[in-house]
């Protein structure tokens, strides 16, 4: 495990002091950052980190084009959801659920990545595309199980929630309750999946998703057969994020379309690995830390900017926190602009390993 | 074991591709045997491609088949023929142009040694595949750019990393698709030479595309001649070379070429 983190990590000094502030930060998030906005934000980042990771690993290294990632995440969090709602909260009835969302995860990547054998990239797409349309419809028509449009708020395990306390006092002001105890299961389980996906690309395995990427044609030459291997990464980045879903569903206590099946989600995912770099695992950690802050933050910075130039007339216009949305797109665009290949593809361009 | 048995290696009956009404590959016929190294010749749109892309799988016959150890391959996908022992080195480049030059051979020969499936090894510690890559770097000359992406490599080099993706399949019967187009004076004659090696040192059935004729004088034991997708001859070089209809349809037009 720690040795293909030693392999993979990317040489630049910048790209790794710029890793572990995050990875700091994150350990110590509810020690260092005050107040529970603080801590969902973390938690957040935790599971979106996975989900772009996962993401990446079909988009960035298998070069597969594939909007359904989101009907994979919401897999996960209903079923999570569903068994909580309708059966009891217990970590019994959560394992069930997890089996049973991996198991239908499966049968649904298989079933995409083996149509990929039939059709072209963009086919493929939009194949995918309809696929997590339908995904979205059903949700919404099929309410009494899942609450429809408005989701559906649930128990979980009480020793996860803030009425469970460990410890009467606090602990360097913060305290010992169920809540941090939640927060270090997503942060532990996101770690752990994480660094599966770094081993895995690190892998032989990972090595053929990158040559299905470069030049199919060729890996199927040398005697590989690409649809095995496309199918079985389609797979691999299914279960891993259903698994992000099952933690969001964990972490918020709510699931509904907009949390784990939007479309808007799959397009912030895109954003996340196109802005961190595609083929890098590292550059999930890196894009979805960007965006998750720019998500949760633009808008205050934005009302600090505002009030700072009041009396300006065009400027404090400008930065009316109103506006975020604006500044969002034009950071984006910036980020295209002058990162084609995404942070980390900048920050390592011209070296052998980036991945 | 230097052709105890006579039994060809490969063989083609009566293959055959149509493209809508142009027949490509018409009704060929050959056998090939262990040990030799076979020129394929004929103009342009000859069909010679097109008939590796018939015997390596990319496109299927529309009648004929053929056969690889007596074995009939005929509706074997690519990866398989690649699998048990046809390898290729293509016309036009074919590599994995953002990963490394050792990254590329690496890739071919952990598909030999049948490892593409593991998840769970690093594939930067396989020391066998890492000792294999080794050598053939040394074989192809591309040891000092080991390190360098597959697409920042000149014309030639990227040829020789054709060359030796092919050569890491360690396959039984050799495809090369006129190795030395596009290269250099200085480096057309080393890359000749290794395939002059390889057929004196292993037991090996080449196949080779090749335009050059003093190449095919020195290298080839024997010439299929293609014309119009038809094999018009088959025989050694200096007898085939003799032949009337071959003169014309095939020397006759480099003629030019090869007094100049």
């Amino acid at each position: 495990m720690f040795q293909s983190i030693r392999d993979t990590l990317p040489q630049s000094r910048i790209l790794r002091g710029l890793l572990a502030v995050i990875v700091v930060s994150l350990l110590l998030a509810p020690f260092i950052f005050d107040g529970s906005r603080a801590l969902d934000t973390a938690a957040r980042l935790c599971i979106f980190i996975v989900l772009v990771a996962s993401y990446d690993l079909l988009l960035g290294y298998t070069g597969v084009v594939s909007f359904a990632h989101t009907l994979f995440f919401g897999i996960g969090a209903y079923s999570v959801a569903i068994a909580f709602d309708h059966v009891a909260p217990g970590f019994g009835v959560l394992l069930v659920a997890v089996v049973v969302a991996l198991g239908v995860s499966t049968v649904v990547a298989v079933t995409i990545g083996l149509v990929s054998l039939r059709v072209k990239a963009i086919f493929y797409a939009m194949i995918t595309l309809a696929v997590a349309s339908v995904a979205t419809v059903l949700v919404s028509q099929l309410y009494l199980y899942t609450g429809g449009e408005d989701g559906m708020t649930y128990r979980i395990p009480r020793v996860l929630t803030p009425a469970f306390k460990l410890l009467d006092d606090k602990v360097l002001g913060v305290r010992i309750n169920g809540k941090l105890l939640n927060y270090y299961l997503i942060f532990t389980v996101s770690t752990v999946l994480f660094l599966l996906m770094v081993r895995i690309v690190a892998s032989p395995f990972g090595k053929v998703l990158k040559a299905l990427r470069e030049n199919d044609f060729r890996a199927e030459a040398i005697g590989y057969t690409t649809v095995y291997y496309r199918t079985a990464a389609t797979v691999i980045s299914a279960c891993m994020a259903t698994l992000a879903g099952v933690l969001m569903a964990i972490w918020l206590r709510y699931t509904g379309p907009d949390s784990v099946l939007s479309l808007n989600i799959m397009i912030d995912i895109l954003l996340m690995v196109v802005i961190g770099g595609m083929g890098s695992l590292y550059g999930a950690i890196i894009g979805a830390t960007l965006l998750v802050l720019a998500r949760n933050y633009l808008n205050e910075a934005m009302g600090v900017a505002h009030n700072a130039f009041i009396d300006v007339p065009i400027l404090a216009e400008l930065f009316n926190p109103e506006r975020w949305l604006l500044w969002l797109g034009v950071l984006f665009v910036v980020m295209v602009y002058f990162f084609p290949l995404g942070i980390v593809g900048r920050l390592v361009r011209g070296r052998a390993d980036h991945g | 074991m230097v052709n105890s048995s006579r039994t060809p290696v490969l063989q083609t009956e009566a293959l055959t591709i149509r493209f809508g009404g142009h027949v490509a590959v018409d009704r060929v016929s050959a056998a090939f045997e262990a040990g030799s190294l076979t020129a394929i010749v004929g103009p342009n749109g000859a069909g010679k491609t097109t008939y590796f892309n018939l015997i390596s799988g990319q496109l299927p016959p529309s009648s004929g088949t053929v056969y690889l150890n007596e074995r009939d391959i005929s509706r074997w996908p690519v990866a398989k023929r690649a699998r048990h022992g046809l390898g290729r080195a293509f016309q036009l480049t074919q590599l994995f142009p953002n990963l490394t030059v050792e990254e590329n051979l690496g890739l071919v020969v952990q598909a030999r040694h049948g490892l593409g499936h593991r998840i769970w090894t690093l594939a930067s510690r396989q020391q066998a595949v890492r000792t294999e890559v080794e050598s053939l770097l040394d074989t192809i000359g591309l040891t000092e750019r080991a390190d360098d992406f597959a697409r920042a490599l000149s014309h030639g080099a990227q040829r020789r990393l054709e060359v030796g993706m092919m050569l890491a399949m360690d396959p039984q019967v050799m495809m090369f698709d006129e190795p030395t187009a596009g290269m250099s004076v200085d480096e057309a004659p080393v890359l000749l030479e290794l395939i002059h090696r390889i057929k004196n040192e292993q037991d090996r059935t080449i196949l080779l595309v090749e335009h050059k004729l003093d190449v095919i004088r020195t290298l080839a034991d024997r010439i299929l001649v293609l014309h119009n997708g038809r094999l018009l001859a088959d025989g050694e070089p200096e007898s085939v070379m003799q032949l009337d209809v071959v003169r014309q349809a095939y020397l006759g037009e480099l003629s030019d070429e090869e007094v100049a």
